[in-house]
């Protein structure tokens, strides 16, 4: 059997096994409903709360700033949809960069539709965004700015703090998507200057399908579900207890190992970057050279195509992603590589490889070693 | 999203190289994803005797230059302009829908490279 290497952790990592054992009690044993008065839902109810201070504490917001999502998508629709619906009457014009996740561009695209005015701002070479051109682009209409804290796919970590500090000078509501950051990088809500904060779990090794929006205290907003009164009103639907409950544990895992594990981490991607500049010529890398994500890899390679070294490294054990036009499924390269300037040919050969917690020097002298002969494989065949 | 199929001939490209002094060179492009390929065939009265094919593209794109190469290989000129790019994915069990416009490049690279030899036949 091929040994199996993991190096796609932005699109999600596995569960912490001791996260797995700290929800187990709350699916058969502590399973009422948080809502109910008996012993059986306080107790549920009061390690949902243990863990929303465990969320909050990470990030330095009050607990009763935390409303507990399905996950990312639904944070950044929430944020999204729920401050501009509830602040139309003060204005209809939104600014958010071209680089975010789809959870942000369809969004705002929805909105667009039911009469937003949208500015999606440019960003440079290395996918950093400039504040000023936020400044310039802040209207007497903008009501909402939302821009990424690191991106998901070049890496690239973002110069919010001041773009916050803009925000706030003009009193307008800034949200960040912070899910390739939350337990990956020091967050602090007051330092960032955000009021609103997106995180998902699964990429902090909790389980899928939990997620959270952290909303300031004072933030005027509308739910986007509707139902019972959860969550203090802003989120109905009985909560997903047992992922709450991982998703707390595996954030106060992430805070106690994150200095160390950060340094690890970024040791390796070091060491990747190097090997591949070393050892393959033709090749750039994306994203910012140094403020970027400590586990980001994203290269683009001339004359290969991505989706046939994610097929021949899937062969290999090894897992990676890329944004090839050919991987899309929609025809396009990905929209962060054509926004920091790759022309399409070139991000055809683009490669991305997120590391773990477990990824050790051994595995990137594997991955080194096969991506080369892969190279060398497909060069070999190319028609160019 | 492959099949078994696809996903061999990917692994196991067959007819991959160049030939000295082809009778016809067919080179496709894909603008809109950015593969490219290019079929070499040589040719002994009316029969293709070989061809040889270089790719560069995804899995689909290998794949379906790698089968297009061996359903050509012995055919006569006529049957070549027969392959379309329907029966090159029908012999590869099928392609995911987003995939179909590969199996075009291997159509397109193998009746460009029956044209090519065509051309120089009628010339000289």
């Amino acid at each position: 059997m091929v040994k199996r290497i993991y190096l796609d952790h932005a699109a999600t990592t596995p569960t912490d096994p001791q996260v797995v054992e700290a929800m187990l009690p709350y699916f058969m044993k502590a399973f009422g409903n948080p809502s109910t008065l008996y012993s059986l839902g306080r107790e549920a109810k009061a390690a949902m709360e243990e863990a929303r201070d465990k969320v909050a504490f990470s990030i330095g917001a009050r607990s009763e700033e935390i409303v507990f999502t399905s996950g990312g998508t639904e944070a950044n629709n929430f944020a999204l949809e729920g401050v501009t619906f509830a602040n139309e009457r003060k204005g209809s014009h939104i600014i958010t960069t071209s680089i975010e996740h789809h959870a942000v561009l369809e969004t705002c695209k929805f909105l667009e539709k039911r009469g937003f005015k949208v500015t999606y701002l440019p960003v440079d070479e290395y996918g950093l965004v400039y504040p000023e051109d936020v400044r310039k682009a802040i209207t007497d209409k903008t009501i909402l700015i939302s821009v990424m804290h690191a991106n998901n796919e070049v890496g690239t970590i973002e110069p919010i703090a001041e773009v916050g500090k803009i925000a706030r000078e003009k009193e307008i509501y800034f949200h960040t998507d912070a899910v390739q950051t939350a337990g990956a990088i020091p967050i602090n809500v007051d330092e960032l200057n955000v009021d609103l904060l997106s995180m998902s779990s699964h990429k902090l090794y909790g389980p899928k399908g939990i997620g959270a929006l952290y909303i300031r205290k004072g933030t005027r907003m509308i739910p986007l579900l509707h139902g019972g009164e959860q969550e203090r009103k802003r989120r109905a639907g009985t909560e997903n207890v047992p992922g709450i409950i991982g998703f707390g544990k595996a954030m106060e895992i992430a805070q106690a190992q994150m200095e160390q594990k950060q340094c690890q981490i970024a040791n390796l991607r070091d060491k990747l970057i190097k090997g591949l500049f070393e050892r393959i010529d033709g090749i750039r890398l994306n994203g910012h050279p140094l403020q970027r994500l400590p586990n980001n890899v994203s290269v683009c390679i001339e004359g290969v195509e991505g989706e046939a070294m994610l097929l021949n490294l899937d062969m290999k054990g090894i897992c990676a992603s890329s944004g090839s036009a050919c991987t899309s499924g929609s025809l396009e390269p990905s929209h962060v590589l054509l926004a920091i300037g790759v022309p399409s040919q070139v991000a055809h050969g683009s490669l991305r490889f997120t590391l773990g917690r477990a990824t050790k020097g051994e595995d990137i002298d594997y991955v080194l070693d096969v991506v080369v002969e892969i190279v060398n494989k497909l060069w070999a065949m190319s028609a160019v | 999203m492959y099949s078994e199929k696809v996903m061999e001939h990917f692994a196991n490209p067959r007819n991959v190289g160049e030939i000295e002094n082809p009778d016809g060179v067919g080179v496709a492009g894909n603008p809109i994803c950015g593969d490219v390929m290019k079929l070499l065939i040589k040719v002994k009265g009316d029969t293709i005797i070989d061809v040889k094919f270089k790719t560069l593209g995804c899995g689909a794109a290998i794949a379906t230059s790698s089968m297009v190469t061996e359903m050509v290989k012995g055919k006569t000129i006529d049957e070549a302009l027969r392959i379309s790019n329907k029966t090159v994915a029908e012999a590869l069990d099928g392609l995911p829908p987003i995939k179909m416009h590969c199996s075009v490049l291997a159509e397109q690279a193998l009746h460009a490279a029956v044209k090519d030899y065509l051309g120089r036949k009628n010339k000289s």
